[in-house]
């Protein structure tokens, strides 16, 4: 990764400005030429190095309820457990994590009604209890990785 | 629940669903965005600040991938903090650039006792740490202590299953 490479990341993570050609304006910025950037970003996006690039949605406003639940699973029985509540279609992510409550998912579902049904099934197939704890209020994240 | 299902209209759906995936990189996108959507380019440039200043879309921007950038580590910080400062106080953890999502969530007693979620990420243990003493010196007049404990860092040991969340658009 050469200097511009890094500062090129460093830019279109922070947004875009809206206006018709936003990657000439970047260009500028950077002191170098729009076909560059095009060139470079569409590399990164090949290469895996950024995974998306676009409007970044909140997923919330779109419709559709969410989650984060978390259980305390015993280690025997763990990787049975984890099996179980993967087999779920409704979640989305779920980790291994150091804690006695040792594992932690989302559930995203269309609406609020069908969370409590997954995790009533899950408690059902588990025979354990899930701990749901809905984002009650959400803070603005400005996360920014510099390279 | 404080983030309401916003109310859409027939062109923001369809602008929502053609750059899901993302926007074309050309030289100018929103002429693609236009094309599709049988509206002019400043319609369309409209439509997109109207959704930003709305928080329907957070930004215009590249999504990095954390490992390859190095970021290897992450945590879920919890802490116990006072509730009637919650809001404020979580407002400046979410700003701090190495948390990447951040939430107010039900306390379960007697054994769940945190109410702040901050997920921070990093590039070694040491740079985890120092973003989880930043966090704690910012918050340290209003964290509480239940059973001897005001915080927690969750690391995640293994990742058991990831899939993308589908953005929905309703009718």
């Amino acid at each position: 990764m050469d200097n511009l490479d890094k500062q090129l990341i460093n830019l279109l993570q922070k947004g875009l400005p809206v206006c018709e050609k936003p990657f000439l304006a970047i260009a500028i910025a950077l002191k170098t030429t729009e076909e560059i950037v095009l060139n470079k970003l569409q590399d990164m996006l090949d290469s895996g190095l950024l995974t998306r690039f676009g409007p970044m949605f909140d997923a919330a406003c779109l419709g559709g309820a969410f989650t984060l639940a978390a259980m305390q699973v015993p280690q025997a029985q763990f990787d049975d457990i984890a099996k179980i509540v993967n087999s779920f279609e409704q979640v989305a992510h779920n980790y291994e994590r150091e804690n006695q409550l040792n594992m932690w998912f989302v559930i995203g579902t269309e609406t609020q009604n069908e969370i409590l049904e997954v995790i009533e099934q899950i408690e059902k197939k588990t025979g354990i209890s899930v701990v749901n704890m809905p984002k009650e209020h959400e803070f603005f994240v400005g996360l920014y990785l510099p390279v | 629940m404080t983030t309401d299902t916003q109310q859409l209209n027939e062109l923001e759906r369809a602008y929502i669903v053609l750059t899901q995936k993302g926007l074309p990189i050309c030289s100018q996108p929103y002429h693609w965005l236009a094309e599709q959507l049988k509206i002019t380019v400043d319609q369309t440039l409209d439509i997109t600040s109207d959704l930003i200043s709305r928080g329907i879309i957070r930004r215009i921007a590249a999504v990095p991938n954390h490992y390859k950038l190095g970021y290897i580590l992450n945590g879920m910080t919890t802490w116990d903090i006072k509730d009637d400062k919650a809001i404020e106080y979580g407002k400046k953890i979410g700003e701090l650039p190495f948390v990447s999502h951040c939430y107010l969530r039900p306390r379960h007693l007697p054994n769940w006792h945190y109410n702040l979620f901050a997920m921070i990420h990093g590039r070694n243990t040491q740079e985890v740490q120092h973003y989880q003493d930043q966090i704690k010196e910012l918050l340290k007049d209003v964290l509480q202590t239940h059973q001897g404990k005001s915080q927690d860092v969750l690391t995640s040991t293994r990742i058991l299953k990831k899939t993308g969340l589908r953005l929905k658009v309703r009718n």
